[in-house]
Order: C-alpha cells, then structure tokens, then sequence
C-alpha cells in the first residue's frame, strides 16, 4: 500500500488516526508470555481490545525470554486489537531489524516502538552478548527512512513495498541528567518520532516541570505525547518502585496513600487488604489520568499495567474515556486488521 | 595499559593436567604495572604451583622466566632453550603474549595464566578501570574525551538512556553513567551543541566486528618487503 493510497497518514494505523484526529488516545501493554502459549495472548487481548487504540506487545521485557512481539503482535491482531510492536537495540542488530520489521509489516503491524533496551543483566541471561549495533535515536532514523525514503539503512533503495510504520519512542521524563531529558526528546523527535510514549509518571509536578520544558522547544507541537501510567497494586510495589527502579520518581505521599487504603481491614484479611489496596491504586491512576489531560501537550495516555490487564478497562472508564472514538476510516487493507 | 587478572588457581592446574616440567612465563610491561603477570607474580604462581602439586601427590617442576615484552618476537627468542625444555608452557603475559608465543614456538603447548580484561587505567591503589575499547574510530572529540562506546553498558552513541540515576548507571551502583560525565564535562566547558547533533550509525567495520584487524605502514615496512 503506498503512500498516496493512505489518504495522507503515514501507517494508517488506528493510533495515528486518533491522534490525527484530535482525540486523547489510550494505548495498553500486553506481556507475551514466557512460552509458546497462544492462548494467553488470545486472553489478554479480549481483555484489552476496545479499551485502548492499540497495545504495545513488549520485545523480551526486562532481558527475559518471552514469545517475540511479532509472533505475539499476530495473535493479538486476529484477535482485532492493533498491536505496537516493540524493538529493541539489544537483541538484533540492523539487519535482523529490518528484516523483522519487513515481516511484521507484511503481517499487518502498523506502529513500532524503538527501544534502546534493558540491560540482559536484569533478566535470566545475564551471560548473554548484547548488540547494541543502534542506539534507539538511531533506529528511529531507520524506521523512518524505510518509510518516508524506501531506503534501508545502507542507502539501498526497497524495490517494492516499503514498511509504513506509525514510529514510536520511548522517554523517561525522571531520568538524569533531568535537565537534559527535552533535549534528548528532541532528538528523537528530530530522528522523526511520531509518537512518545513515557516511563510511568508517578510525580504529576516534576512531570509538569518537564513538560513545561517540552513546550518551551515546541516538541509537543511535533509528536504526539502520551504520558505513561501504571496503577499501584500495594504499597510493596509503590515502595519497590520507589525505591530499586532506576530512572522511578514515586512520591511518598503515594505510598501513604496506598498504606492506609488497607487502614482498619484485619491483618488475617490478606484478600480484602490487596482488593483495598488495587481500588486505591486505580483510585489514584484515574486522578492521574484527569490531571494529565488537563496538561498542555499530553495527546493520551500509555497504560501500563504489568500482569493486570483488568485494571485498563477500569481505568479507562472510571476516567470518562469509554467508549474509544472511532476515528475516520483508511481503506480497510491498509488497518491491518484484515487477515 | 592492557589489564588483566590472573585465573583461579584450580583452573590453572586443570590447564596443566599431567605435565610435570612447567615453565611460567611473565611479562614486564602492561601485566607487570597491574600487578598480574610481571616478574614477581611469575615467581609466586610458580611456587603456588610447585607447592599445590606436591600436596596433590604428583609433584611438578616448575620453573619461571619474565621477558620484557611477550608480545614481541625478538623479546621472546631467546627463550627457545627453556621452552623446549619444559612440557607445558604457562604465560602470564595477555592474550597477545600468549599467541606471540604459539606462534614462534609452535611445537610448545602454551596455556594462558591470566584472563586479560581491557584497556585502561589504575584509578586508585588497587582499583583499574576500562577506558578504551579500541573501536577503531575514535569519537572522543565528540564526546569531551570521554568514551560511551567503553564505558556505557550499552554503547549508546545518543546517550544517556532512561537508566540514568543520580549519575550512576542502572546496572551498577559502582559504575559511573557515561553519558552524566559526558554532559557534566560539556556543560561544563559550554559545549553541550556536540551532543545535541543526533550521530548516526556507527560504522563497526574497523571495530573487532570487521574481523580480526591490522595495519600496515609502508613508510615503516623494509624496503625489500616492499618490493616483494
């Protein structure tokens, strides 16, 4: 399908038509197992699919071996939620990226999301050599070059149809140097990001702070931002994240929060203290939601809620945001959807 | 200079199994100034394994020789005599004093005492730390003379990633975040604009990923080579 076909869109993917549209977007994650079983992919689509314009199928999150987000990103298509491919520096080199990302064209997927990667020694192969032949901007570059120049990498034209891909980046907004964070985002939007989507925002003020800087270099007016949210299932894992998540801003107050949700329920109550404990967090996560659409420049919300796919239909309609907008329709060929 | 540190003593004598006449050889440059395979260490290993081999009931002769440079022919000639003489050859050099040595003994069984481990630089008594990953292109000029291709976990060339925390990196607190020491070097001399270019690919070609690598200088080679 070529450009001209596209009517202007880039992918034609169902996350960039609402975003061109105007709407807030909502887009989910869904963790492929760490086995060749369909079936979980299959379920947590059905949980997911309507809830969100697309869902981001992680590439071998945190270093552990996990069914690929291509083979994973397939299922969930045939299952009628779009997928954002995930693709990490650290496995593949700029061939096997290319050809990879050929073939999840090919087999429908329409939004990347180019990643540096985490390190292997955080997951189960710690011994393992790492590439590193790219650097995340630098594989913004490529993707968008494969698209808008029908060139790979080396300068050779592709005779034939080019991968259009809506492209995604990553931002973590809490990283350091924090004043250097816009700048290192402008590079990604200069390499041609289409789209950001942020490390879990936690502290709503500092993130204000950065996207204040955001808008002081004109960025939000050339991606699309989508601030990222995670509900807090306890207080263990507000204080985890608080405390042994690099590059994790979690403000005290809400690991208070989520310390006396449980105030009053028995001890021995271990089912009803973590259901207190999950209302509070998606308590929080739907105010954080209202406080981020209020903010100049944000286009939607990624949602990130690790092994608990519930929590987006929650969250998205205890913020107003159901249902999805249906946004204007590309010719069906091009969604993806059809296979 | 050329780290290294010396193996597990165990995994030395399973390098030399059944021979009994070894020979230690050390080195007196880089190994030496790390304290890893100089004339002293020789010397200690030898005796190490002199005793450990009498505990375990087959006693071995072990003796022991420091070249000044193992990593180049005319220094290591002259030990013809005290290899042939011996079984197994055991070089505390680096992995190039090792080769040097199978390469101009060839009939001699040489096995590596030491694991050599990077190019870099004692940055306290005791402590050494890599510096240069010999990528042969060097891009320090870019980077305020500090290299992320040895020293960030993840080579990044538009740096630093997410993983950034109060200036360390996230995969050690003992290690320091290259791209925070490349931007605090560079704000620092007010010349951030080096690293808000986005820098491209990295050719890998004249890094180990080409192969195996070499140079020549005609200017240095003799004349009747040249000729050739």
């Amino acid at each position: 399908m070529s450009a001209e076909q596209l009517n202007g869109f880039k992918s034609g993917s169902r996350l960039e038509r609402v975003l061109r549209a105007g709407h807030f977007a909502v887009t989910a994650e869904l963790g492929p197992p760490q086995a060749a079983d369909a079936e979980v992919i299959r379920k947590k689509a059905a949980l997911l699919k309507g809830f969100c314009e697309a869902a981001n199928i992680t590439d071998n999150q945190t270093a552990i071996v996990r069914m690929s987000s291509i083979g994973a990103g397939t299922l969930a298509l045939q299952e009628g939620l779009e997928p954002v491919i995930q693709m990490t520096c650290r496995d593949r080199n700029r061939l096997a990226i290319q050809s990879d990302l050929l073939g999840a064209y090919a087999l429908g997927m329409r939004n990347v999301l180019c990643l540096t990667g985490d390190h292997q020694s955080f997951g189960n192969h710690p011994t393992a050599k790492n590439v590193h032949d790219l650097d995340s901007v630098q594989l913004i570059q490529m993707v968008v070059e494969m698209r808008d120049k029908k060139t790979f990498q080396c300068g050779d034209e592709i005779k034939g149809v080019e991968p259009r891909f809506f492209v995604g980046a990553a931002a973590n907004p809490f990283g350091d140097p924090f004043e250097w964070r816009p700048y290192r985002l402008a590079k990604k939007v200069e390499a041609g990001a289409d789209f950001i989507q942020t490390q879990l925002i936690y502290n709503i003020e500092r993130f204000a702070e950065y996207m204040q800087k955001v808008r002081e270099l004109g960025l939000h007016e050339r991606v699309y931002l989508l601030a990222g949210i995670g509900p807090l299932k306890s207080p263990g894992m507000a204080k985890y994240m608080r405390d042994q998540v690099p590059g994790m801003d979690v403000p005290n107050e809400l690991v208070d929060r989520m310390t006396q949700a449980a105030d009053g329920i028995n001890r021995e109550d271990k089912k009803a203290r973590a259901e207190a404990w999950r209302r509070e967090g998606i308590r929080i996560a739907i105010e954080q939601i209202q406080q981020l659409r209020q903010m100049e420049g944000v286009a939607g919300v990624h949602i990130m809620a690790i092994e608990w796919e519930e929590a987006v239909k929650l969250l998205v309609e205890g913020a107003g945001l159901f249902p999805r907008p249906e946004p204007a329709s590309v010719p069906e060929t091009d969604t993806g959807l059809t296979q | 200079m050329i780290v290294a540190e010396q193996k597990p003593l165990e995994e030395i004598k399973g390098l030399l199994a059944e021979a009994k006449r070894v020979l230690v050889v050390g080195c007196g440059t880089c190994v030496t100034v790390c304290f890893a395979g100089g004339e002293k260490e020789a010397g200690i290993l030898a005796t190490s394994l002199r005793m450990a081999s009498k505990i375990d009931g087959q006693p071995k002769d072990v003796t022991h020789t420091t070249v000044q440079r193992q990593c180049e022919w005319e220094y290591i000639d002259s030990l013809g005599d005290q290899i042939r003489e011996a079984d197994i050859v055991l070089s505390v050099g680096c992995g190039v004093g090792v080769q040097a040595l199978v390469e101009r003994f060839p009939e001699a069984w040489v096995v590596p005492g030491l694991n050599t481990a990077f190019m870099g630089m004692p940055t306290e008594q005791g402590v050494w730390e890599e510096r240069c990953a010999a990528c042969g292109s060097c891009i320090l000029g870019l980077t305020g003379g500090i290299c992320p291709i040895a020293r960030c976990a993840k080579q990044l060339l538009n740096g630093p990633c997410g993983g950034s925390q109060n200036g360390v990196c996230e995969i050690s607190k003992d290690l320091p975040c290259a791209w925070q020491l490349i931007y605090d070097r560079l704000k620092s001399q007010n010349r951030l604009h080096l690293i808000t270019q986005i820098q491209p690919p990295k050719d890998w070609s004249t890094s180990r990923d080409g192969g195996p690598r070499r140079i020549t200088r005609e200017d240095l080679r003799l004349a009747a080579e040249v000729s050739e």
